[in-house]
């Protein structure tokens, strides 16, 4: 059952980039939700915000483009779509903690049934961790989409009962794309949405820390 | 018209004491007063509580402040894998953290800008960051008490400045900056260029000069790492 083949992170991000409305206001996290705004759909016009003042966000800057007054949340230099806006930290945050953002992606060590979310510091890491806009934008984004992979390195699962690692917020997320499924977290549970293509919901439920519930048999992932 | 064009780096942050307050702007490379944190270093005032979204990169930004160690406790939200002196010394205890949630270090500033006494918010809420804080159902919703973060200083980096303190910033240097300028008793601003009064349209000022004491013209550094 290891040796199946699950999604890349790229696959990942491309299955979560269909997640996104046209017209959404969306902020991407570190990590796999970083990859998103390659695989937009096209003709679906989306606006990237970034927590450090910046909507309307366009790809990276190519070599000779770089612009260090203009970097995106990772300090990456990147550019601008026509129509853009700059504004402080404080208007930034205001927009994710204030119900502004249509969807907000970040990534995720743990997600519980409830959707609490994991994802700024695992326990017995070196160092201080850092919280940045996480905490933030967890709190307020209308939909919070999670990409990560199902299990961890060790084949633990990351969908768990309850999280052990230190929590970001409580009951935030609503969706989890993983390597191997779409999952909507409801009041009720764990709704399994799709499922990788070769895997059956057994095989997927043993790498699961959670019960999840069928709504029918359900379809593969889809990419397009 | 009250004076606040100071002629150099070091007489703008003379009068800074050990134990100040201090609050650095700056995010993700761009928007750093590095010359002023410079002149700080060179001044050497020690035990200050350092207010920033992070600690540093290597030796860059608010990183010379901790070689030199000069910091005692920081107040931050993201102290970055790359703050490597501030590392060292949280490891050994010679330094102080308190971590907080990007856009609550915003708020707790603002509020020491507005006057607020504190304010409730559900972020952080059944996490680290609640913890020994009071907890209220709001509207429904479980909330914590986070209270202002006031500084002594703040040290800012802007574009530009005309002779009043009337301040534009360039593109997404401004993160943290105008904040900053409202929430600390002196306000410090390094710019590219001084102009004279009346050159900067009175709709393009994003922060008003009543938030600006000193005003430098310093040539701006960056670090892209």
């Amino acid at each position: 059952m290891p040796d199946k083949p699950r999604l890349t992170r790229e696959q990942i991000a491309q299955r979560a980039a269909l997640e996104l409305p046209d017209g959404a206001y969306v902020n991407l996290g570190w990590g796999i939700p970083n990859l998103i705004a390659d695989y937009l759909p096209k003709n679906a016009e989306v606006y990237f915000h970034s927590e450090n003042g910046i909507l309307g966000m366009a790809r990276r800057a190519r070599p000779g483009e770089e612009d260090y007054d203009l970097v995106d949340a990772m300090k990456v230099p990147v550019t601008l779509i026509p129509g853009a806006s700059f504004f402080h930290q404080a208007d930034a945050h205001l927009m994710t903690r204030g119900g502004h953002l249509d969807v907000a992606v970040l990534g995720g060590f743990q997600v519980s049934e409830k959707g609490d979310l994991a994802n700024w510091k695992i326990p017995g890491a070196k160092g201080s961790g850092g919280i940045g806009g996480a905490m933030d934008i967890a709190a307020g984004a209308k939909k919070l989409i999670v990409c990560m992979e199902h299990t961890t390195k060790e084949g633990a699962p990351k969908i768990v009962r309850q999280c052990t690692y230190p929590l970001t917020g409580l009951a935030c997320v609503d969706t989890i794309v993983s390597d191997l499924a779409v999952i909507d977290v409801k009041a009720g549970g764990l709704i399994l949405r799709e499922i990788a293509p070769g895997w059956s919901k057994e095989e997927l439920q043993k790498l699961t820390g959670a019960p999840l519930i069928s709504l029918g048999r359900a379809p593969e992932i889809r990419f397009a | 018209m009250r004076q606040k064009v100071y002629s150099s780096l070091d007489s703008a942050v003379a009068d800074i004491r050990d134990g100040a307050r201090i609050m650095f702007g700056g995010f993700g490379g761009a928007g750093f007063p590095n010359n002023l944190i410079q002149a700080l270093s060179r001044k050497g005032a020690k035990d200050i509580t350092a207010i920033s979204n992070n600690c540093g990169t290597r030796d860059g930004e608010l990183g010379l402040m901790f070689k030199n160690g000069q910091v005692r406790h920081v107040i931050a939200s993201f102290p970055g894998p790359h703050s490597t002196y501030f590392q060292e010394q949280l490891a050994a205890k010679s330094v102080t953290l308190e971590l907080v949630p990007q856009g609550i270090l915003c708020e707790r500033m603002r509020a020491a800008a507005a006057g607020l006494c504190a304010f409730f918010t559900t972020v952080g809420v059944g996490t680290e960051v609640a913890a020994g804080k009071e907890e209220r159902v709001i509207e429904g919703k479980r909330c914590i008490l986070e209270l202002p973060i006031h500084a002594d200083y703040a040290l800012i980096k802007a574009e530009t400045a005309d002779e009043l303190g009337n301040l534009t910033y360039r593109l997404a240097a401004r993160n943290f900056n105008p904040i900053m300028a409202m929430a600390a008793t002196t306000t410090i601003v390094e710019v590219d260029e001084v102009v004279p009064v009346g050159s900067i349209k009175p709709e393009h000022v994003v922060t008003p000069a009543i938030f600006v004491h000193r005003i430098v013209q310093a040539k701006g550094i960056r670090y892209a790492g």
